[in-house]
């Protein structure tokens, strides 16, 4: 699961008002280097949760000295880019977990894959 | 039948493959749309003819339009045409020299083709057609060169459509300048069967790139299907340039493991799962993430939203409709592989809550002016238009139908968004009916299966096949 996907994702346990962010419980992370695209990333950062992803960042020990607020003109700073391109697309979580920050209730990782199902009595 | 004009005016000249005929002429507005241009043709536009004359267009937005089109074969800067050989040479003769020029140099090799549609013409009938322009009708300077020449002239001649009526003299000719081919190769480099990772409803290659250009996918997009299958649609996507992610409940497809689909195949191998596919194609950099997950319960926050959703829900048919659900309604515990996943109850997932389901999420997930491509199953006997679901905040802007069976098809329906939800949206079927979740699709399999059993066995293999 990328940070990318983790900051979009919410709790969805049934009664639950503040289920985002769903907190990162991993026992394995990888970094994969793929090929920089400025233009992907500055489209996505206006959709993200700016604190979210340094929060979730910070759980992986990615945090990169990122600003804990979007710095203005970011368009144009091609290495405060390339950072966030690492922490959304290149930090995977491979195995673990997510936790809804109020029920506590656990979705597994595992390959890399995020099992969001909730059994019939949630 | 002049054509004279500055270079803003050219006309130019699109032959189509004549499949999926219906899914044509909304790929090719879509592809223009992504280049702000309109489609603009002449008066005597036949969506069904293979030859569309394009006006109001540059030489670039040709071949964007090509470089993503698998409905069109080929682009021509037209020079000239008409209903007989005189018509032609007429129309070649008012076609400005000085637009013609650059490409009849001296020192230039040239080749001229010639395509007949609906009819096989000899070899001497071709010779014929070419000397005559190449001598009598245009002033060529250059060498012929068949092999590698550095300009490309077509002669189209249109035989009409009806292969049992095959007229002497063509009833529209063309010339002119070939610019480029379009993308059918994929068609082939792209094909299902050679794909690692398939499942029974895996998408055909064709098509998933029509719905990608349907819904106007382009570089640096975030697409997402939310019963993602196999990934075919995520493949075609990305093909695009386009960043992808899915979700499925069927935990074993999202990891790739279970019963394979190949008939000689029992098991799923290790390299079969959706990110095995995009790095097959050399995509794997666009493959964002794939999750478990159930349509009807969505896990994205408010504001999380896609530029486009392409996606080909469950029909009932070959893959069950599930969802979680409650106690109350189980069907049958479903069968999985590692036991591990297991959804504890599933519920049949009413097919017209699905569709209410998609609209809705759409509506509140897609940016503004994205599109939502999906398929509609439908039985024929009963179809009419006021069936489409339909959401305030979404406009209809396409609905193609693909035949299946006599008694039933699919239609590929596009919907853009034109507003953020309100709260009043939801009330809105008080005031239209059509904002209702459809009824008509719960019955679809009923139907469908009902149909089958008149006739003979036959008619269910031959029904998927393409």
């Amino acid at each position: 699961m990328k940070l990318l996907t983790h900051n979009m994702l919410t709790s969805h346990v049934k009664g639950v008002i503040k289920g985002y962010p769903l907190i990162i419980k991993a026992t394995e992370v990888k970094v994969n280097e793929l090929e920089f695209n400025g233009q992907f990333v500055s489209r996505m950062i206006p959709k993200l949760e700016w604190s979210a992803l340094i929060q979730a960042a910070g759980w992986l020990g990615q945090s990169q000295d990122l600003p804990s607020t979007l710095i203005p003109d970011y368009e144009n700073d091609e290495e405060f880019l390339r950072k966030v391109h690492r922490i959304l697309l290149e930090v995977e979580v491979i195995e673990g977990c997510l936790q809804c920050p109020e029920s506590g209730r656990e979705f597994p990782i595992s390959k890399g894959v995020p099992n969001m199902l909730l059994n019939e009595d949630e | 039948m002049a054509l004279h004009c500055g270079r803003a005016c050219r006309q130019y000249l699109l032959h189509l493959a004549h499949d999926n005929v219906d899914f044509r002429l909304p790929e090719i507005k879509a592809l223009l749309s992504l280049r702000k241009r309109p489609f603009d043709t002449s008066e005597t536009f036949n969506e069904k003819s293979p030859f569309w004359q394009l006006n109001g267009l540059s030489e670039d937005d040709i071949r964007s339009v090509m470089s993503r089109t698998v409905c069109g074969k080929s682009a021509f800067e037209l020079w000239g045409h008409g209903t007989t050989i005189d018509e032609l040479r007429t129309s070649l003769l008012e076609y400005p020299a000085e637009n013609m020029a650059p490409y009849l140099q001296q020192n230039s090799t040239y080749k001229i083709n010639v395509y007949t549609f609906n009819k096989t013409l000899s070899i001497i009938g071709v010779n014929l057609a070419t000397a005559l322009i190449a001598l009598d009708f245009l002033p060529f300077k250059g060498t012929v060169n068949l092999k590698d020449p550095e300009h490309i002239f077509c002669l189209l001649e249109d035989y009409g459509s009806d292969p049992n009526d095959i007229p002497e003299e063509p009833f529209h000719m063309y010339f002119g300048r070939w610019i480029a081919d379009g993308q059918r190769e994929l068609i082939r480099s792209y094909s299902v069967k050679k794909r690692h990772f398939i499942g029974n409803t895996s998408m055909d290659a064709g098509l998933s790139f029509i719905m990608a250009n349907h819904a106007k996918v382009k570089a640096d997009d975030l697409v997402y299907d939310p019963f993602v299958g196999t990934g075919s649609l995520l493949v075609a996507c990305s093909r695009f340039g386009a960043y992808v992610c899915g979700t499925d409940i069927d935990y074993n497809t999202i990891h790739g493991i279970g019963k394979a689909s190949r008939k000689n195949q029992k098991w799923r191998g290790p390299d079969e799962n959706i990110r095995a596919n995009l790095r097959q194609y050399g995509t794997e950099s666009l493959y964002v993430d794939v999750m478990v997950s159930d349509a009807s319960k969505t896990v994205w926050r408010k504001n999380a939203q896609f530029d486009a959703i392409v996606t080909d829900p469950p029909y009932g048919i070959r893959e069950s409709t599930r969802r979680t659900g409650s106690h109350k309604d189980i069907i049958k515990p479903p069968e999985d592989f590692s036991g591990e996943s297991h959804v504890p109850v599933s519920m049949a997932y009413h097919l017209s809550d699905i569709f209410a389901d998609l609209l809705n999420f759409a509506a509140h997930h897609l940016v503004l002016g994205g599109r939502l491509v999906y398929w509609l199953p439908i039985y024929r006997p009963e179809y009419c238009e006021e069936m489409v679901p339909l959401h305030p905040c979404l406009t209809l802007t396409n609905n193609c139908e693909q035949t299946l069976s006599s008694h039933t098809s699919r239609r590929l329906i596009t919907m853009e968004k034109i507003k953020e939800p309100e709260d009043s949206d939801r009330l809105a079927h008080l005031a239209d009916p059509r904002f209702t979740p459809y009824q008509g699709h719960n019955s679809f399999r009923e139907k469908y299966f009902c149909g089958l059993t008149k006739k003979n066995g036959k008619d269910s293999k031959q029904l998927f096949a393409k």
